[in-house]
This record gives structure tokens, C-alpha cells and sequence, in this order.
């Protein structure tokens, strides 16, 4: 069993207690401290920039050319708060329960109550940064509902909200760079742990821009290096986005928990064809005024307008009056796959459902729906060429939100000393699904709020490191050379787009939004089979000293391929189903996930061994706060 | 569908470059135009070829990392598009597409289509920022701000620092980015108080990174995929001829 070093004490006191009781450093020995953070999305540099305004030395790195680029740039729709502006119900109690189910469950009651307590101060953080959210004619605050929830507590910058609390966290970050002790390795990507006697003392790095390999050491790392969904090929992610960070330190010997669950998000472009290589996301935002429908026909083949309303099944409203096309983001997903199995799928491909906005822009004009979601649709005719004020959108759900990553205890440290993960990278705070808008929250709490005070009680009991290099970090210079040496040497006839490709194909039929014992198991064989054969046939041009993007790809499918297989172990081992992991052999008799609390109340959590076997490592949930209930949206 | 490239090819900074040449002809129109490149780049390492180097990140207009140039058009043929966002519909069948980076003198070539744009991170570090720390922040409504105030401030704010406005400038003026900026912050309550500083400060060191001078051209505006106005650059100036009195 693992321990989580949750505090004592009620879960109302637990955080404010942490922080009066943790160890401080005096301002002036601070600077003797250096911290290495890996990851410039709001996360990693939220993080970096808190750290040094304490004083602490901190080395940034990024494979991006520019902070700003990191994918927190995407997010759309919102940042939830418990603000209660609405004077809707709403309380730091609600968001905390609000989550804990919509995460199925299988989240750290401790982690989640303290992320809702932190919320407030978030946004009044991102305001004095500037980030301009969206006001009231009056000057004040405005909000939108999500997914999960009865309550408004978003606030958001049209739909740019993720670039927005972003250009705050990097200005953040620059200004450091500026007045205080802190360094950005731009192009810079972490290819290796370094551990000195059990504790994360470095990391190895690799100039992208001339494939200098060089060791950097320092008395903690962090990492921030967000999701990993982009292992399903098509997905609402960045190209770039990797698992490469905290696989390498799995590698070391970091235990990563929930690895398979992925979260489906409900609305993002359906594919249109072979040759794509992302799947662009809608805001959920959309949902407020959007209702998703699919004809009632099976094989339909009118075009939307012609359908009449009686034959339209507006399944979501249908399934789940209470929170109707508001339902979360697993539920909605799911509802929308069963249509598309069904045969009610739209679009060329028929792997579509509808996103309708004639009701409301009949009930409110298509001003009103322009100002709202203006800058979506014009997003969508950019990408698709359809105009969504005339005919409705074409949606469909695509891979999105990691929910698990390293494992992480209540000081989002990981079993391993001296390291600690932040945001999307670690699993904490989402359990089995995560609600829309929780995302930028848990990143940005992650870093301005928790991390400083947990990073500084530990560095509190470390003597500040001197040596510049050991025996240790010579061998992973060298073993990180000798893999980009390997890779470069294959030279067969396969891209490592396109093993990357092939990976994301059998995750997505065989461990995508539902998972079927034997289709698991089909899958561990071909993803056996598919990282043998990149080994004998994958193709690599160029060499290791220049920019050489096709190097880089192929480091990072590498580690998807070993990635996957963990996926797979992980999903075939939970025998229950909760939020997005959907065993089809448990479900309820209204096709509802099934959990099974007397067997599956833990995380699983994986240490990979020496001799490639997974070792599974549980920490036990503990509801002390809430009582745990079958969750419904109904 | 079939197209014909010439790409910009350039090893690195000092090599000198040229336009190479390539056929396609089993292209879909539904494509992105980085989809194409990725497409291309699939034939040319089979084939023991050096693929072309391109940036391109998160492929839906936001990152600001991709981008060049498409027949002379910065960016994109399509109004206020990233390249990311133009799909091949664009083009007719058989049409011939001139591919080349983003040509300013402040950013370097790298490779191929790639330019640093690592000046624009230098002229933001200059105080592209309101100076809080974390904790200081008082309650968010305690600051009011109106509602068309905060809708002007994000239209600046909503600056994605692609370099479209440099490449396409004729000076290479970098004055809409960083009047975007400047234009962002000081616009807000809390963003005023150090808005002489900054102004000064950035517009220094715009000019210390080799762009070139404004001359109103628009062209800027034109093509910012943000559609970013040129009336930030009057604050910009504002601001700076009111600080440096």
C-alpha cells in the first residue's frame, strides 16, 4: 500500500494546516537552492515563476522554441472557481463533491477539496496578471456552466481561455527571467532522470537545435510536461505533446498510476479522412446552448435540415434529463459512440453526431450566440468549411485529457525523492474523468499555490548540491546517446509517423472508449508485435547533431510503444467500470459503468521492473468526507 | 488532387538557400497544408531524402508555432488564417504553390521553412508583464472592469506572437506585436502603473533586435490571423512619446 501523506485533521483544515506546519528556508539561503523545471505550459511555469520569487535558483527547460507554445495555449472554455458570483449554490464543499464524482470516485478526496479551496485565489491571481476574463456590463466577473455541474463557476476569455491564463504564467515566467535567478533552456528536451542515491538530483537533456546531449544538475525536478493522449495518434492534442518526460522517469523508477485512463472528450471535429493528424476540439462551452441530436433513422441519409424534429433523437436530454446535453464528458462520449455503433452516425464517414444551435439562435438571435461563441465558429469554417449558424456542427469524441500519470502523494511528490509532477502529468485531482474546466485549474493550483510550499519543505531537508556531474548522469549522457545512435542506425522503411499511427489504431478499437477483456487482450499481442517490428524497420533520416524533427518523433513513439503496453495491463486489470475506463463485461442494465467499491476502491499503480514485468502498487481511497454513492446524472 | 511545390530549402543559418521542386498527385482537398508537408516529408525519407523542415504544433491556429509563406501570402492565402488552417480546397488542382519561410532580419533561418523568432520572448522580457507575484493578488472583483474595456484588452491579449506582422511588413517592423502587448496592459487598471516603463523598455528593445520602423502600411493588420488592429500601434506610441518626455 501506498502512502499518500494526506495530513490529519478534518479535510476543511488539512491544507491550511500543511502550510503552518511545513519547513521554511530564510530568504537568504534560498538562492543556494537550484530547481530544475521541465515543461512551460502553465504548470511548469506558474511553478517556475513562483519558485523564483521566493528566491530559489530555477532552470526551465522546453523542447518548444518559445514558453508560450506549450499546449495549455489551447485550452478553450474555462477555468472553474468556486467563486460563487451567481449566488447559485455554490461553495468550496460543492466543487469539491462536484468533482470527486464526476471523477467516478476513484480520486484523493484530500487533492480535490484543497484544489476547490485554492480556485479562489486563482482567479484573482490570473486578474492582477492581467488576463482579461470575460465581464459584466457592469465591471464585474461573468461566468458560464460546465459539464457535471448545476452550478456557473467558469470564467473564461471567450474561448481562449487556456491562452490567456497562459500569456499570464509566461509573462510570469519571462519577468523571472529578467529580475530573478532563473534560466529558460528553449529547444531543450528532458531525456533523462538523474538519480543520486534514490533522489532526483538532475535531468539529462538534448539541444534540439544542434543535439548536444548535456547533464544538468539540481537539489529538485520538476516535472510539467502535461498529457499524454496524443499516444492515440488522432486526438485534441498538439503534435509535440509526449509521454517522453515521465516515461524516462518511470524508467528511473517513478510509479505511474491509472495509465489507461484516457478521457474521450465529446466534442471535438470528427476525422475525415486517412491523412489527418489531429482532431480539432469544440469547447464544451458549446454545450450551453448547443443540443446534440443524431437522426432516429439508422443510415440516414437526408441532410440535417430535412430531418423533422420528430425524427431526431436528442439522446442526451433523453438519457439524462437532469443535466441533458450538460452531462460529463465520459457520459456524453460514450452516448455518442453507442449512436455511432448503432448506425445513427453522421457526416461523410458516419462517425458523427450533431451539435444543433437553430433553437437558440432562434430563441436568442444570432448576435447574442456570435458574441458567445463567435470566435468557435469561425474556427470550425476555417477547419471544416461549414458554416455553423446555418446547419448544425458535426461532432465527435476524440482523445483528450490523461487523467492518470506518475504518481503523485498529497505533496505532489512522487515515490521518488525529490521529484515532483504538476498538472496534467500527474494523477491527483481527476480520478476516473475529469470535469471540463478543471484543467487549467489543477495546473495553475499545481503551480502558483502548492508545489512552492511542498517543494520548499523538502528542499529544507537537503544540503544544497555542489557537484556539476557524477557517475551517475556520465552514464545516462551516455545511454541517452547511444538510443539516439540506435534509432538513427535501423534504417528500414517505416516512418515513425507511421508506427505511431498504427499505435493509435489499436488503442483506439481495442482501448479507446470502451475496453473488452479479450480485445485487450488481442491488443498486448499486436502492440508486441508492432514495437518488435519498429526495432527492425523504422526509418530515420538525418543525422543526431541538427535539427532533425524525424529524431525526435521517433524517441517519443519509442517510449508511446512501451507506454501502450502498460495501458493495456492497466485497463485488463481493473476489472470494474468507472468513468472513462468502460469495461463492456460491467455495466449496469442501462449500459451505465459499474464500479465495484468492495474490490477497486485504490489506484493501480505501476512500477515497471528491471526485468520488464509491471508491478502493481495500490493506494487504498479513503472516503472520510463524503459518502460514496452510485454516480448519476439521470 | 495534384499540386506542385517549390520549397525553400536551407540547411542552416549560414548555408545558402534554394527553392527545390516537387510533384504531388494523390492529395486530398480536405487537407491541412502541414498535412501536405507531413505527406511529402512520408516520400521523402523512404526514398533516402532529407524531409522538409517545417514548424507546426497544436494545428488549429493558436500555438503561433507554424507558419510561412504561401505564394507571397504571409501565413495564408485564406483572410486572417495560420497556415495550420488552410486546407487545399484553397487551391485549384494543378496549381503550382511557392513555399518559403518568413523573411526578417531579426528572424534567422534555421532550417528550411524554420525561423527564430526567439526576439519576440526578449522584447516581451523587457516588460511585457504586469509585475505581481504570486500572492499578492487582491479579490478579482475588487478590480472592475467594463465590459467593452475588457473585450478591447483581449483582442489585444489575443496575440498568438506567430511573426505574421513581421514577415509581412516591408521595414520588418515588429510594431504590432509589440504595441499588442503594450496596447493589453495598459489598457487595464492594473496594468497602468507600469505602463511608461514598459513602453520605453519594449520599444527599445524592438529596436535593438533589428526590426524595422513602422510606416503605417496596414499590411500587418491585413493578415494577422488574430486580425489584430494597428490602432495598439498609436497607444504604443502614445504611451512611448508620453514616457520618454
Amino acid at each position: 500500500m501506498l502512502n499518500s501523506k494526506v495530513p490529519p485533521g478534518p479535510i476543511q483544515e488539512k491544507w491550511t494546516q500543511y502550510k503552518a506546519n511545513c519547513k521554511l528556508i530564510n530568504p537568504s539561503n534560498r538562492r543556494k537552492y537550484k530547481v530544475i523545471v521541465v515543461g512551460t505550459g502553465l504548470a511548469g511555469s506558474s511553478v517556475s515563476s513562483s519558485l523564483s520569487e521566493l528566491g530559489f535558483q530555477v532552470e526551465v527547460f522546453t523542447f518548444h522554441e518559445s514558453p508560450r507554445r506549450a499546449h495549455s495555449v489551447a485550452a478553450q472554455g474555462g477555468i472553474n472557481a468556486a467563486k460563487d458570483y451567481k449566488n447559485d449554490g455554490d461553495s468550496i464543499w460543492r466543487m469539491f463533491y462536484d468533482t470527486v464524482k464526476g471523477g467516478d470516485f476513484r480520486s484523493r478526496e484530500a487533492n480535490v477539496y484543497r484544489m476547490a479551496e485554492c480556485s479562489l485565489g486563482l482567479i484573482d491571481q490570473a486578474v492582477a496578471q492581467g488576463v482579461p476574463f470575460a465581464r459584466e456590463y457592469s465591471g464585474y466577473l461573468s461566468n458560464r456552466s460546465f459539464g457535471g455541474v448545476q452550478v456557473s463557476r467558469t470564467f473564461y476569455a471567450r474561448g481562449q481561455t487556456g491562452q490567456q491564463l497562459l500569456q499570464g504564467a509566461y509573462q510570469a515566467l519571462i519577468r523571472q527571467s529578467e529580475v530573478g535567478l532563473l534560466t529558460i533552456h528553449t529547444r531543450h528536451e528532458m531525456l533523462d532522470l538523474i538519480l543520486e542515491e534514490g533522489k532526483a538530483k538532475g535531468i539529462v537533456s538534448r539541444n534540439l537545435d544542434n543535439g548536444q546531449v548535456k547533464n544538468h544538475m539540481a537539489d529538485a525536478v520538476i516535472l510539467a510536461t502535461g498529457g499524454y493522449g496524443k499516444i492515440y495518434y488522432l486526438s485534441t492534442l498538439a503534435m509535440n505533446c509526449n509521454a517522453t518526460a515521465i516515461w524516462r522517469a518511470h524508467k528511473k523508477g517513478a510509479f505511474f498510476a491509472a495509465p489507461s485512463w484516457t478521457q474521450f472528450h465529446p466534442t471535438s471535429l470528427p476525422q475525415m479522412g486517412e491523412y489527418q493528424s489531429k482532431l480539432t476540439l469544440m469547447s464544451e462551452s458549446l454545450r450551453n446552448d448547443g443540443r446534440i441530436w443524431v437522426p432516429k433513422k439508422a443510415g440516414e441519409t437526408r441532410s440535417a435540415r430535412e430531418i423533422p424534429e420528430a425524427e431526431r433523437d436528442y439522446y442526451l436530454e433523453r438519457k439524462y434529463p437532469s443535466f441533458g446535453n450538460l452531462a460529463p464528458r465520459d457520459i456524453s462520449s460514450r452516448a455518442a459512440k453507442e449512436q455511432i455503433d448503432a448506425g445513427h452516425g453522421i457526416g461523410p464517414l458516419r462517425n458523427a453526431v450533431y451539435l444543433d444551435f437553430s433553437d437558440a439562435i432562434q430563441r436568442d438571435g444570432k448576435e447574442v450566440i456570435a458574441k458567445k461563441y463567435g470566435n468557435l465558429f469561425g474556427m470550425y469554417k476555417k477547419i471544416t468549411g461549414m458554416d455553423a449558424y446555418s446547419e448544425p456542427m458535426m461532432i465527435s469524441p476524440s482523445a483528450h485529457f490523461s487523467m492518470g500519470g506518475l504518481w503523485v502523494d498529497y505533496e505532489l511528490m512522487s515515490n521518488l525523492e525529490g521529484l515532483f509532477v504538476l498538472g496534467e502529468a500527474n494523477f491527483a485531482d481527476h480520478g476516473a474523468n475529469r470535469l471540463g474546466a478543471n484543467s487549467l485549474l489543477q495546473a495553475c493550483v499545481d503551480g502558483y499555490f502548492i508545489a512552492p510550499h511542498t517543494v520548499m519543505n523538502y528542499l529544507a531537508g537537503e544540503k544544497p548540491i555542489q557537484n556539476k556531474t557524477s557517475a551517475n548522469s556520465e552514464k545516462s549522457i551516455q545511454d541517452t546517446e547511444q538510443r539516439m545512435a540506435k534509432l538513427l542506425s535501423i534504417q528500414g522503411n517505416t516512418t515513425a509517423e507511421e508506427f505511431h499511427k498504427a499505435l493509435g489504431k489499436v488503442l483506439y478499437t481495442k482501448c479507446g472508449l470502451s475496453r473488452k477483456r479479450s480485445e485487450l487482450l488481442e491488443a498486448q499481442k499486436e502492440l508486441k508485435a508492432l514495437q518488435e517490428s519498429f526495432y527492425k524497420d523504422l526509418i530515420v533520416s538525418g543525422s543526431s547533431d541538427v535539427i532533425n524533427f524525424e529524431l525526435e518523433k521517433a524517441g517519443r513513439v519509442e517510449d508511446y510503444l512501451e507506454l501502450a503496453q502498460l495501458i493495456v495491463e492497466d485497463a485488463l486489470q481493473r476489472e470494474e467500470s468507472c468513468g472513462a475506463h468502460f469495461r463492456v463485461e460491467h455495466q449496469t442494465n442501462e449500459g451505465e459503468a459499474k464500479r465495484n467499491d468492495q474490490e477497486f476502491k485504490y489506484v493501480s499503480v505501476w512500477e515497471s521492473t528491471s526485468e520488464g514485468e509491471y508491478k502493481l502498487h495500490k493506494e487504498l481511497l479513503d472516503f472520510e468526507a463524503i459518502q460514496i454513492s452510485e454516480r448519476s446524472y439521470k | 488532387m495534384k499540386l506542385t511545390l517549390n520549397i525553400w530549402r536551407q540547411s542552416n543559418v549560414q548555408a545558402k538557400g534554394k527553392f527545390e521542386t516537387y510533384l504531388l498527385e494523390d492529395l486530398d482537398s480536405h487537407m491541412s497544408v502541414p498535412e501536405m508537408l507531413d505527406h511529402l516529408n512520408d516520400k521523402l525519407i523512404k526514398n533516402r531524402k532529407d524531409p522538409v523542415a517545417f514548424d507546426s504544433d497544436c494545428r488549429e491556429g493558436i500555438c503561433g508555432q507554424c507558419g510561412f509563406v504561401i505564394n507571397g501570402h504571409v501565413q495564408s492565402p485564406e483572410e486572417h488564417a495560420t497556415t495550420c488552417q488552410t486546407h487545399l480546397r484553397s487551391f485549384k488542382d494543378g496549381d503550382v504553390l511557392n513555399l518559403e519561410p518568413f523573411r526578417a532580419k531579426a528572424f534567422p533561418i534555421k532550417k528550411d521553412l524554420c525561423v527564430d523568432r526567439t526576439a519576440f520572448d526578449r522584447i516581451i522580457a523587457k516588460g511585457g508583464y504586469i509585475s505581481v507575484n504570486t500572492g499578492q493578488a487582491p479579490e478579482a472583483n475588487g478590480i472592475l472592469i467594463g465590459h467593452e474595456e475588457a473585450e478591447k484588452a483581449f483582442d489585444a491579449a489575443s496575440c498568438i506572437g506567430c511573426g505574421a506582422c513581421v514577415a509581412v511588413c516591408k521595414n520588418a517592423s515588429a510594431a504590432l506585436f509589440t504595441s499588442a502587448k503594450i496596447s493589453h496592459l495598459s489598457m487595464l487598471p492594473q496594468g497602468k502603473i507600469e505602463a511608461k516603463k514598459r513602453a520605453v523598455a519594449m520599444v527599445e528593445q524592438m529596436d535593438k533586435e533589428g526590426f524595422g520602423a513602422c510606416s503605417f502600411t496596414e499590411a500587418c493588420e491585413a493578415v494577422c490571423p488574430q486580425s489584430i488592429s494597428i490602432s495598439h500601434i498609436v497607444t504604443m506610441n502614445k504611451e512611448y512619446w508620453k514616457s520618454s518626455k
